[in-house]
């Protein structure tokens, strides 16, 4: 497999029942949503740690992040590992089972109607017969808004 | 030659060298006469010389070429080691250091060596001090004079035979230049038009040593022939890389005359030297028996301690199914596993363990520097340099203390006068000691200067709104000296080149209680001060309390719990809207964990015994009220990454028995 098709390799996953999507190069593994422990006055969003193989990895909860609500676990819930330039991360998600292939082309502007608070995590949408996927922006998702909160604090 | 996968080797090779020969420089000024520590020095600068002339940096060779010059000159008694010339040496090293660092850095290590080199030169020639005999040969290519070589009965009477057949026999020194790569190659062309010549009776060094490239840069032949030195030297030009050819006539005569000469003088010497080893008893450390080791990456050692922790945790899982299951063969097997895995986590602990000399051993250089400067007389005596700490600790110690030895050394020994007119030893005395005691490592950097002026202390501390008159009123003396470690004090008004710096002790405090340690003080006014540090031994293995605040496991370090105790409700008493307790004749504040840490409480019912961990941070007590304690357990600290930093008291995580994540509770945080 060539860089050129690596790119354009898409997991997809359900929050709230919207298809989200990042490049499958991102995502480490897929994990099933192992014991969480809740790290107290951390950020809202942040479930808590697990223990990944040894190495403690912070979960993200993206339903609270992106729809305010927080997730309830069910069989299909998956905890996405997604490793960034200095960190690796769980996203905290309510499924995870696809994996597309797009052409770079095929991304287009986010369109009017997603929520403003969610465009600032978005790269753009991938449309496709009958399903619509949101790109995500992990670093600004993680960095973005946030690390101003914290230097105002 | 492509050296740049050489090259972290090179420079953790060669920062060892540097420090050696800082230290034996040190070492040397003591003890000017001691042969093996001039061995160590000219041995270090060579290795250092060979290396960075591998490597192509031709200024740090060039430098170092002449400090090994300087030693081979101060070894073989044609100079003697004075203070002028410790100074310039010194200086040499600092460059030395420099270049290394700047090589580290990814710089190309170049610097303005010539000044240096010249005086360098002037030294060795014996002209800077001006009474070495003249007849020496002062060039150090030259350096190979007949003394050096050593021909034994059967070699001379070689040479006086052929003598009497009409040969002649040479001396021929062969110099390569320095950037030759294949030496090897080019001693053997020398060797065979050589062998064609005449008969090679002797070589300095011995040629299996010339054939595998062990040595310098030159080498010595003596050989028996018919034709004439001008031939010779001329046949020898023509091998590519030979820099220089030196023949000249030798004589046996002279050569036995010589040998008989200094071989007196050097037994003289060894019995000189006896005596003084005798006289100065056990002054001299015993040689320590170099070990052997290998260099290992440190993120492998950090990975091998990441399988290790799985490797425990998965073995707390199997001793659990083990004891559910009562196989006898498999409970033990476990048994056998669980005793070999604890001896294994002993060994890859005490592999990361590095002796702290590592840190001390810069510091004597640094405390001649600064009493230079300062104008004081002031003597370092080091305790426990073997003493072993963890390498993450290692790393960090080395700012405080720097920081603390110049305080001690700018406010802590007074100026020479001063001490001579309070009947004192005009020069002062700093002590750094470290020792093994418990889980700890304890270091005390302490002066026998002015010690510390609690008034001018507190006085400082309320101008500066640190404390209020009444609160200093009622500080110990201790309390007190430790408010130099508060922010926002500093008693030097101007910021001294020394230790200002702007940043005032309370830098020091903060790292050392990042570490998990802690910091006290202690003087007496007129005989000096004692600033002890406690630290942990390791920062990735702790012992720790498990507690259970309702369903979540929370782990406190021992080091700072004082004792975990039951007490009954009604013992507990408001004090100005804080709980508080009595423990041991103390009045402690209670801080509810399930509180600080908005744990969802279960039961609302009050149990009629409370669960507390009596925790400390320096003098002060807190009481944590949590719902059970679990246990003691060994736990390997894990940070919590770089996504959640500075999470309210909570200073990493650890994975515990049934794999699941246990957070560490940062106990100075909680205490008020």
């Amino acid at each position: 497999m060539n860089q050129e098709t690596l790119e354009n390799k898409l997991i997809v996953f359900t929050v709230n029942e919207n298809e989200y999507a990042i490049s499958v190069e991102q995502v480490g593994s897929i994990e099933r949503v192992l014991s969480i422990t809740r790290v107290p006055s951390a950020p809202p969003h942040v479930k808590g740690v697990i223990n990944l193989r040894g190495v403690i990895t912070p979960v993200i909860d993206l339903k609270s992040k992106l729809h305010n609500e927080s997730t309830e676990y069910t069989e299909q819930t998956r905890i996405l590992i997604v490793h960034l330039e200095t960190i690796t991360i769980g996203l905290l998600v309510d499924g995870a089972s696809d994996v597309v292939d797009i052409q770079r082309d095929q991304v287009e502007a986010p369109p009017e109607t997603v929520h403003s608070n969610l465009l600032d995590y978005i790269n753009g949408v991938v449309r496709l017969p009958k399903r619509l996927l949101t790109l995500l922006d992990i670093n600004r998702l993680l960095y973005g808004t946030e690390q101003q909160e914290i230097r105002q604090e | 030659m492509d050296t740049s996968q050489y090259l972290t080797m090179f420079v953790d090779e060669s920062m060892e060298n540097v420090e050696t020969l800082y230290e034996q420089l040190l070492e040397l000024e003591n003890n000017p006469t001691d042969k093996s520590i001039i061995e160590q020095i000219f041995r270090a600068a060579h290795t250092l010389k060979g290396m960075s002339a591998t490597m192509n940096y031709s200024q740090l060779a060039d430098l170092t070429h002449t400090v090994e010059n300087v030693f081979d000159a101060i070894r073989y008694d044609r100079i003697t080691v004075q203070a002028d010339i410790m100074d310039y040496l010194l200086e040499t090293v600092d460059y030395m250091n420099e270049m290394v660092e700047d090589i580290a850095n990814g710089g190309d290590g170049a610097r303005d060596v010539s000044r240096l080199v010249s005086i360098l030169k002037e030294i060795e020639q014996g002209e800077f001090v001006g009474e070495s005999s003249s007849d020496e040969i002062s060039q150090a290519e030259l350096a190979a004079t007949s003394t050096d070589l050593h021909l034994d009965e059967f070699q001379l009477a070689i040479l006086s035979e052929s003598k009497d057949q009409d040969y002649q026999s040479v001396q021929i020194n062969v110099t390569l230049s320095e950037d030759c790569l294949l030496k090897g190659v080019r001693a053997f062309m020398v060797f065979d038009i050589l062998e064609k010549a005449g008969e090679v009776i002797h070589t300095e060094p011995p040629v299996d040593d010339i054939e595998e490239e062990n040595f310098d840069s030159g080498f010595t032949v003596v050989l028996i022939t018919e034709e004439t030195a001008e031939e010779l030297e001329a046949k020898l030009y023509k091998v590519s890389e030979v820099e220089e050819v030196n023949v000249a006539p030798f004589s046996v005569n002279e050569y036995t005359e010589e040998q008989v000469e200094s071989t007196t003088n050097e037994e003289v010497k060894k019995v000189e030297e006896k005596k003084e080893t005798k006289s100065k008893n056990n002054a001299q450390a015993p040689q320590a028996v170099a070990s052997q080791t290998i260099r290992v990456d440190l993120d492998r050692l950090d990975t091998l301690m990441n399988l290790f922790e799985e490797l425990v945790t998965d073995r707390g899982r199997l001793e659990q199914i083990s004891s559910e299951l009562k196989n006898p063969d498999l409970e033990e097997t476990v048994e056998r596993m669980t005793r070999v895995s604890s001896d294994l986590q002993n060994i890859i602990l005490t592999m990361r363990m590095v002796p702290i000399s590592t840190v001390f051993n810069r510091f004597p250089r640094m405390i001649r520097q600064l009493a230079r400067d300062l104008d004081k007389e002031v003597e370092i005596e080091i305790i426990g340099a073997e003493t072993e700490l963890d390498r993450t600790v290692i790393d960090e110690i080395g700012d405080p203390l720097v920081h603390l030895i110049r305080n001690a050394i700018d406010h802590g020994i007074e100026m020479p006068d001063e001490r001579a007119e309070n009947g004192k030893n005009t020069t002062g005395k700093i002590t750094l000691e470290a020792y093994h005691s418990g889980n700890h490592v304890f270091i005390e950097i302490s002066d026998n200067g002015a010690g510390i002026n609690r008034d001018k202390i507190t006085e400082i501390a309320i101008n500066k709104g640190v404390i209020t008159a009444e609160e200093a009123e009622a500080l110990t003396d201790q309390q007190a000296y430790e408010l130099i470690l508060a922010s926002g004090f500093s008693t030097n008004k101007e910021i001294s080149d020394v230790s200002g710096r702007g940043v005032g002790l309370d830098v020091v405090k903060t790292t050392i209680e990042s570490l998990g340690g802690s910091i006290s003080i202690d003087a007496t006014p007129s005989e000096g001060s004692v600033f002890s540090i406690q630290l942990p031994l390791t920062l990735s293995i702790i012992s720790v309390l498990l507690v259970e605040l309702e369903t979540e496991k929370y782990a406190i370090p021992l080091s700072s719990i004082i004792e975990a105790t039951i007490i009954h409700r009604d013992d507990i008493y408001s004090s100005h809207e804080h709980k508080v307790i009595d423990f041991r004749g103390n009045v402690v504040p209670l801080s509810d964990l399930r509180v600080m840490f908005d744990v969802e409480r279960n039961q609302d019912a009050e149990d009629e015994y409370v669960s507390i961990v009596i925790v400390r941070k320096g003098n002060k007590l807190t009481g944590l009220i949590v719902d059970s304690f679990i246990g003691q357990q060994e736990v390997v600290l894990k940070s919590l990454g770089d996504y959640l930093t500075n999470i309210f008291a909570i200073s990493g995580a650890t994975i515990i028995g049934d794999g699941e994540v246990a957070l560490i509770i940062d106990t100075n945080a909680l205490i008020m």
